[in-house]
């Protein structure tokens, strides 16, 4: 993790949840709900990050990504910039860091980054000022997203510590899996990820220990689990080989209302979108009751606010952050200068 | 050459002379006249006019012999040529290279093994030993014609960067280069095992979301590449081992007689795939760093002779091609200028090989291995000589190699090159070594 000079604590960048303390992440999320109550009122836009200038450097399509972090910065009257690699110099051959250092020369506070190589945006922000933010890097993390499910759960259950969670499909390529792992189990919870064999990746009980189980049968998995979070389905991943059909793949690991009953009646259903429907989740579950899907949504652009928020300090994320008590305070401050 | 100047008489006294093919290990004086090794014994009189070089407290050694160079001339030169590269060599100890043929284009016919060795002719400082490909284009299609490069005067053919995936086609090269007296140098790997690999595979890789390669990607092909040495009685040399089971593997053939041998690179004995998080793509290489485990097992290996060489794979690439993503930058580092004191403080200093046993591994193991008339100190033979200072101590601060690329940037080491003579002509003297008067 790249970290300012002459501050070994501090965090500049929010490359991903492995290096953050439980406290920082609680933090951010603290700061998460005042940005939310925001929402609710007719005029949802505080001037936090009035002169700041916001880069959306996005590498690799992802429309969804893109215009949550664009309305959170907005939303606190951030500039944002926005930079697509299919209709860029990208295509002319020009390096990742070349653009960077470009976006560096504009003076831009904020680099968010989306990229299909693994560890791209630590490689940015190793040779920049800005604060760069993964917004999703290869096969590593994602980290907003994995911040966002956390949120939504945390808002339904009003805790982490101790709860059950189901994360299914293709673990192996999944950035969203590893940030869920990495925050959800640093706050206490049992992760057990469930795919086909050939999509979960070696070691992946070294890496994260006892917190975390691997199952191959989904009915079993689901078992007195508080919350199931299904992942999309690449389709190019059949030609892999990674299992035979996708109609297979379906019968085994699609969840569907049947296989919910499994669960804790209370369960609840995250999805990180977009949803390949009849595949990986049923309609009846991704419209039913215990969704979540569209609230993850809604909760992306809080958590992203927050993140803006915490990490234009100056100091970037503190190694030692307030309590929530004070965090709050801060936002109900800018409030107050509407 | 590019350094015309002319053989001198030297007599290089007083040092530790290792030379394990002559049975010397010693206080002897070396006398190098007309290029050759003119003497080696005690307390030789330097004749009228020669130079004499008080190595007291110095080891003198064969130069060093790397079988496995990428020197990048023709095609990359912005990465190294057969000048620059030749010059590490001669900086890092190493008087002979063996060039591997994965150039632009391969070199896959007479005419390329005669451009390396006309270039080199033109602007090398130490000798080039070329190599030609096993097939056209090392596409792995179709034999090249080995026996026009061997006459032309290519030492081995290899594919390298590629292994041969075709094995009724391996088998065929192997029994043809067996007629030319030719060694097969393999870079094992089982390609579609490997698939877009960029790292070895483990929880190092699951955490930093890059694509594995399985150890079993090497050990693999290796089983399969002894099948067929055993099948063909033909010399098989497996380059740039990485891993516990390939060391086994070899072990366990050489003890049935198989005319297998190996190399491995000084990164494969010193770091572990953990270099990954410090020196990002300055620590990607093909085969992959492994782990602790796999390093200990290379060490015991070079101990105890399974591994006949030790060999960089220096491999020069640009630094804006390795300023890239992880998964985007290509796979390699250099090693001419940093193989010795990586062998001195990593294998000599900790005790798991003697300075014989090492020496053997860098200059007669890997002659041999290729059969290349190098390697040793008899008299009579072109001089190639290393005087080495195993207590030199030097952080690692810039190579003469065109490309930077290096993870040992930034380390002390120790056993550095003083002198170094390619038939009998300096090619390398460092400041601390001055001429002593004559007597
Ligand atoms: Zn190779
Ligand atoms: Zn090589």
């Amino acid at each position: 993790m790249a970290v300012p000079p002459g501050g070994e604590n501090r965090v500049k960048d929010l490359l991903g949840l492995e290096s953050l303390t439980p406290a920082q992440i609680e933090h951010i999320l603290d700061v998460a709900r005042p940005m939310k109550s925001l929402f609710t009122r007719s005029i949802k836009k505080v001037p936090a990050l009035r002169g700041k200038t916001v880069a959306l450097l996005f590498f690799e399509a992802s429309t969804r990504t893109r215009s949550s972090f664009e309305l959170a910065a907005k939303r606190l009257s951030a500039d944002t910039l926005s930079f697509a690699s299919s209709t860029s110099s990208v295509t002319k051959g020009e390096s990742l860091l070349d653009t960077a250092k470009t976006y560096e020369a504009m003076k831009v506070d904020f680099m968010v980054i989306r990229h299909a190589a693994s560890g791209a945006p630590e490689l940015v922000a190793q040779a920049v000022k800005a604060r760069v933010i993964n917004a999703g890097d290869g096969s590593h993390e994602h980290p907003t997203q994995g911040l966002l499910d956390i949120y939504t759960i945390l808002e339904k259950k009003k805790r982490i510590d101790g709860l059950k969670v189901v994360i299914v499909g293709d673990i192996l390529h999944s950035r969203v899996a590893r940030s869920n792992l990495w925050g959800l189990t640093k706050l206490g919870a049992h992760v057990t990820v469930c795919g086909p064999s050939t999509l979960i990746p070696a070691g992946l009980s070294e890496v994260f220990g006892p917190k975390v189980s691997v199952s191959t049968r989904l009915d079993e998995a689901l078992e007195g689990a508080d919350v199931i979070n299904v992942l999309r389905l690449q389709r190019e991943r059949q030609q892999g080989d990674y299992f035979p059909t996708v109609r297979e793949y379906t019968e085994l690991f699609g969840l569907n209302t049947d296989r919910l009953r499994k669960a804790k009646p209370d369960c609840l259903v995250l999805h990180p979108g977009p949803m390949n429907r009849g595949v990986e989740i049923s309609s009846e579950v991704a419209d039913g009751p215990r969704s979540m899907i569209l609230e993850q949504v809604t909760n992306g652009i809080a958590v992203r606010m927050a993140v803006l928020y915490v990490f234009a300090n100056p100091e970037g994320l503190p190694a030692t952050p307030p309590d929530g008590k004070q965090a709050a305070k801060a936002v109900t401050a800018l409030k107050a200068l509407e | 050459m590019t350094k015309p100047n002319s053989p001198e008489t030297l007599l290089i006294r007083g040092g530790r002379l290792i030379d394990p093919e002559n049975r010397r290990d010693g206080e002897f004086d070396l006398l190098v006249a007309e290029g050759k090794v003119a003497r080696v014994g005690k307390a030789l009189t330097a004749p009228a006019g020669a130079q004499v070089i008080d190595a007291k407290g110095l080891i003198v050694a064969p130069g060093l012999v790397d079988i496995h160079v990428h020197l990048r001339e023709p095609g990359n030169e912005g990465a190294e040529t057969i000048e620059s590269g030749t010059r590490a060599a001669a900086a890092g100890g190493v008087t002979s290279v063996v060039a591997m043929p994965n150039t632009q284009p391969p070199i896959d016919s007479v005419s390329g093994v005669r451009f390396l060795l006309r270039r080199a002719a033109e602007t090398a400082t130490v000798r080039v030993w070329p190599t030609g490909a096993i097939t056209v284009g090392r596409s792995g299609e179709k034999l090249a014609e080995i026996g026009a490069m061997a006459e032309a005067g290519a030492v081995a053919v290899t594919d390298d960067g590629n292994a041969v995936p075709d094995t009724q086609l391996l088998r065929r090269a192997l029994d043809y280069a067996k007629m030319f007296d030719l060694t097969v140098i393999e870079h094992a790997e089982d390609k579609s095992l490997m698939g877009e690999g960029v790292m070895n595979e483990g929880p190092l890789a699951t955490r930093l979301g890059h694509k594995g390669i399985p150890r079993q990607s090497e050990s693999i092909a290796i089983a399969r590449d002894i099948a067929l040495a055993e099948l063909t009685g033909a010399h098989l040399h497996v380059t740039h081992i990485s891993t516990r089971e390939s060391v086994e593997l070899i072990r366990a053939a050489k003890r049935r007689g198989v005319r297998v041998t190996s190399d491995a690179t000084p990164h494969h004995f010193t770091l572990t795939e953990d270099a990954i998080l410090r020196y990002g793509t300055n620590a990607k290489m093909n085969p992959p760093l492994r782990t602790e485990a796999d390093r200990k097992a290379i060490i015991n290996g070079l101990a105890d002779g399974t591994i006949d060489a030790i060999a960089s794979d220096h491999a020069p690439h640009t630094r804006a091609s390795k300023e890239q993503e992880f998964s985007a930058a290509p796979f390699g580092i250099i090693g001419l200028e940093t193989i010795l004191p990586l062998t001195v403080t990593q294998l000599i200093e900790p005790g798991h090989l003697s300075w014989p046993d090492a020496i053997r591994r860098l200059c007669s193991g890997p002659a041999k291995v290729l059969s290349l008339p190098v390697g040793e100190l008899s008299e009579g033979q072109p001089a190639d000589v290393v005087v080495i200072d195993p207590a030199e101590e030097r952080t690692v601060s810039g190579f003469s190699s065109k490309s930077q690329n290096s993870p040992f940037l930034g380390w002390t080491l120790r056993g550095f090159p003083q002198l170094v003579l390619v038939e009998g002509r300096v090619v390398l003297r460092r400041e601390a070594l001055r001429a002593a008067p004559a007597r």
